[in-house]
């Protein structure tokens, strides 16, 4: 059987590749934070570089389109010095008939490094990895609907930053959860990180089917479901969702599900509102509590650059280690 | 594992970082600098350079530098797992730097500072202060302030442990 | 069967010392068999001047009639670089299998009398199995057009069925069971509801949440099931349902209202032994339809299994090229192949006293022979030699790259099974003999 624990860890336990957050210690994620921690000075610098991974180089393997998710990859390799290359495999490998196999292999056989890897299927980043040659990290920038741990991890930083310690704390997860990697990666990362109450608040269509044994407590009100929490992660609702009838309309979702300033009231005073980013204005929440003084979201999206150069440089070099 | 032989005590230490204060100060008064910036290397130049920020009474806070992007043997044993943030009080540029290590040895670490250093600005001038020099350079890279000369076999290893108390061992 | 005898082969066998599982007539008993020109001459004592071609001692073995598999694909014609019906039969022979009824999946499709020609032609020519095809419910499995079923019938197809894809209209299945049953053909189905299975891949459950799969309801398969209860018993159709992987289905079976139709319904092996645990970190051999389900759904399975309620134990046999199963989890074919490992695995159901020997024996054989009206799956005077005689105590570990099948996709690769097929007779003819 394929093991997780092994195919993402090194024979020292050290990150080999990132593949989802399931199976990695406590441990392992403080690591990654504290090396984020590290980081963070680099971009406020005059060069805003470091040189720990010149020569290597990183390719940005986008089967999904995402200029924002790849532009974040493609800083965070360019700061820590390696040479980065986007390849929109939607376009040019697949509609040519290629497998996703051949496409890996051709991709190797230029001495690469790293494989940034967002695919629309569940499990991509693990069949990458299974297949992937000895030297090479594979990095999950999203599978599916199963995994997306960088965002996770940079979810995470942002919040130990605002509270200081994960164990004493309630967290919210609004939205679409169903069909949410984002959701999955945070949910087994605040886990892993000792949050005792972790509550996904939405309507039965976006609530995966057995949600209550990934450690959670389910809400169908948005107020109950935020009453006294320390973080309300908003989830982006896609507009398929009303095509695919799993909800009637963005103004029904908005008027039980939107963060309003009044509802955010039933929050922790202090509580702090993040959001993956982009946001629908007037969908997931009002323009009032996406630019206040409770919003953090703009300041998630600087420490994903740190927290990615963390992640990136990490595995980068371990796997030369075993090589 | 090897022995390990405590070769200077805390109390002849703080002897040693007092002299080298007192001969830092000479060199900054004889090359007329004035207001420099104190940045010890994680993690035993920083406790250096904490008694020498103190015995010198600088303005300038104390900086802290952490090497672990710069080290050059990231392709061989991978990122340091510990990464502290470095903290450097100011602007740099045209400023005078005082660079504090606990142990110079093969090098290595200044260059990878000095590097890391002229990525946060062009300081003026680099002087380098360090515990303890011993032998082993592999890189042109020659101390200004040294609180001891050692020569020990090239196997064992001299390594400053602490912060209390300050303990420079042979292990 | 003309080339069958066109080899030099021995006329007349006698099986001695076995122990004779016979679940059709109950019998389990050590007894002799003598076997002549391709029927069951004796049980017992040989007749009068009979003199055994060959003679094979089964002491310590036991000898069950030849397996029938419902349901397989063998991939010929038109998939022929994922299996064909030469490499196929060989792997049933080995595995104690004599009949494989074949799904009519093909390409072109079992919905013309000369597609079903060629397959039995084939499978004459590669003579170690019966091959029985069962004809298309809908041309070319559109669900949108019957297939001209008296044709396929006449041709040879056992039954009609649209496969792995279910008719989705309502109406066309009400009209498609109407017509088989002008026939009396028995329309095999499998339950699915294509509305709600809605691209799923998993069940939809803590694997599906957990991995982010989609999942595939409980219900897409007992909405299907209950919808083709209700159009069988009005009409009067024979329905087979094919591969039964939830409890609540077990549930819906066996219930005494349904008495104008006759209705039959199987379970394939893995679904008695997996469960949705065992696709741990995206394990594509565990990527079958319908999906491993849970605890609750194997142990309701393995309880209609010994009561009667699921007739058949089939492999749902889908052998694959290994391109098939290299990719992410969804993007994977669904498909097992399990000719090589249904015995054993079945036998290890009686290992773990889940089934008693007569009864898991009997789902393999007599159960298919008589849901589908088969001449075969029995051993009594007169009958069909199709023979499977194996050694009970022979431990065996799986080895998916010594399978003679050409699908090497197998969720049981290393897995130490009992049961170890010794002889395989086929119309009194030996298609396999362990060296």
């Amino acid at each position: 059987m394929n093991n997780t624990h092994n195919l993402q860890l090194d024979h020292n336990g050290r990150l080999r590749h990132f593949l989802t957050i399931e199976g990695l210690s406590q441990q392992l994620l403080t690591e990654i934070l504290n090396t984020a921690a590290g980081f963070t000075g680099v971009t406020e610098r005059s060069v805003k570089k470091v040189p720990l991974c010149r020569g290597k180089v990183v390719v940005n393997l986008f089967f999904e389109t995402s200029t924002r998710t790849r532009t974040t990859f493609e800083l965070a390799a360019k700061r820590l010095s390696a040479d980065v290359l986007n390849f929109n495999a939607g376009i040019s490998a697949t509609t040519k008939g290629e497998t996703l196999l051949d496409t890996l292999r051709n991709l190797e056989a230029m001495h690469c490094d790293m494989f940034v890897v967002r695919h629309e299927a569940s499990g991509a980043a693990h069949f990458f990895a299974q297949h992937a040659a000895p030297n090479v990290s594979i990095l999950n920038a999203g599978d599916g609907r199963h995994s997306h741990p960088t965002q996770a991890m940079l979810d995470m930083f942002t919040i130990r930053q605002h509270k200081g310690d994960f164990t004493n704390l309630k967290v919210a997860i609004v939205g679409d959860i169903q069909h949410s990697r984002v959701a999955r990666s945070q949910i087994l990362a605040l886990n892993t990180l000792g949050v005792p109450e972790i509550r996904l608040v939405g309507p039965r269509t976006l609530i995966p089917a057995a949600a209550e044994s990934l450690g959670v407590k389910i809400y169908y009100d948005l107020c109950a479901g935020i009453q006294d929490v320390d973080v309300i992660i908003m989830l982006r609702l896609q507009k398929e969702r009303m095509a695919t009838g799993l909800l009637p309309s963005e103004h029904e979702y908005f008027r039980l599900f939107g963060l309003t300033q009044e509802r955010l009231r039933y929050a922790h005073p202090n509580a702090i509102v993040m959001h993956p980013g982009p946001i629908n204005r007037g969908v997931e929440m009002s323009s009032e509590v996406a630019d206040g003084s409770s919003s953090v979201i703009l300041q998630q999206v600087s420490y994903g650059i740190a927290v990615r150069m963390a992640i990136i440089a990490m595995a980068l070099g371990n796997n030369e280690a075993i090589s | 594992m090897n022995n390990i032989n405590i070769w200077q005590d805390s109390q002849s230490i703080n002897t040693v970082v007092a002299n080298m204060a007192i001969e830092l100060r000479a060199v900054l008064n004889a090359k007329h600098i004035e207001n420099p910036i104190i940045v010890g290397i994680h993690t035993g130049g920083i406790w250096v350079a904490q008694s020498l920020y103190k015995l010198l009474q600088l303005q300038t806070t104390l900086g802290i530098l952490d090497i672990a992007f710069y080290r050059d043997d990231f392709t061989k044993i991978g990122l340091h797992p510990v990464v502290r943030p470095s903290q450097l009080p100011e602007d740099i540029d045209e400023r005078h730097i005082i660079l504090v290590d606990d142990i110079l040895h093969t090098g290595r670490t200044i260059r990878a500072a000095l590097n890391a250093l002229f990525d946060y600005g062009r300081p003026s001038s680099v002087l380098l202060a360090v515990l303890a020099a011993r032998n082993g350079r592999e890189l042109p890279i020659a101390p200004d302030i040294v609180g001891w000369h050692a020569n020990i076999p090239s196997q064992q290893y001299l390594k400053l442990t602490g912060p209390h108390p300050l303990q420079l061992i042979i292990t | 069967m003309n080339t069958l005898s066109n080899t030099k082969i021995p006329n007349t066998v006698s099986i001695l010392n076995g122990r004779l599982q016979d679940p059709a007539n109950r019998i389990d008993q050590i007894v002799d068999i003598h076997v002549a020109d391709g029927t069951v001459a004796a049980i017992g004592k040989p007749p009068a001047d009979f003199t055994p071609d060959l003679v094979i001692d089964a002491t310590n073995l036991i000898t069950i009639p030849g397996i029938i598999d419902v349901g397989v694909c063998l991939r010929e014609p038109g998939q022929e670089y994922k299996a064909d019906i030469a490499s196929e039969t060989n792997a049933a022979a080995t595995a104690g299998i004599t009949t494989l009824c074949c799904l009519p999946n093909t390409c072109p499709v079992i919905d013309t009398p000369s597609v079903v020609e060629l397959i039995k032609q084939r499978a004459e020519t590669a003579a170690k199995a019966r091959v029985l095809p069962i004809g298309a419910l809908t041309r070319n499995l559109d669900g949108e057009h019957l297939s001209e079923m008296a044709a396929l019938r006449d041709a040879g197809c056992i039954a009609v069925s649209n496969g792995n894809s279910p008719i989705r209209n309502t109406l066309v299945e009400r009209r498609a069971l109407e017509y088989a049953a002008t026939f009396n053909l028995t329309c095999l189905l499998q339950p699915l509801d294509h509305a709600l299975r809605d691209h799923g891949c998993v069940h939809e459950g803590k694997i599906s949440a957990k991995l982010g799969l989609p999942g595939i309801l409980e219900a897409a398969e007992t909405v299907a099931l209950a919808k083709s209860l209700v159009l069988a018993e009005q009409i009067g159709t024979k329905v087979h349902f094919h591969t039964l992987s939830t409890a609540q289905a077990t549930a819906m079976l066996g219930g005494s209202q349904y008495t104008n139709a006759q209705i039959s319904a199987g379970v394939a092996i893995h679904n008695l032994h997996l469960t949705e645990e065992h696709i741990g970190e995206f394990n594509s051999n565990c990527h079958v339809i319908p999906p491993l389900r849970t605890e609750v759904d194997r142990a309701g399975l393995r309880t209609a299994v010994a009561d009667g309620r699921i007739a058949i134990i089939c492999s749902d046999h889908q052998p694959h090229d290994p391109d098939a199963k290299t990719n992410p989890f969804p993007n994977t074919a669904p498909g097992i192949s399990g000719l090589e490992t249904l015995l054993s695995l079945t036998l290890d159901l009686v290992h773990t006293k889940v089934l008693d020997l007569n009864t898991a024996i009997e789902r393999i054989t007599w159960g298919p022979a008589r849901s589908l009206n088969l001449p075969y799956g029995r051993l009594n005077v007169g009958a069909v030699a199709d023979v499977c005689i194996f050694d009970p105590n022979a431990i065996w570990q799986v080895n998916t790259n010594k399978f003679r099948s050409r699908g090497h996709n197998s969720p049981f690769h290393n897995w130490r099974l009992p049961g170890q097929v010794q002889w395989t007779l086929l119309a009194g003819r030996v298609v396999f003999k362990r060296s």
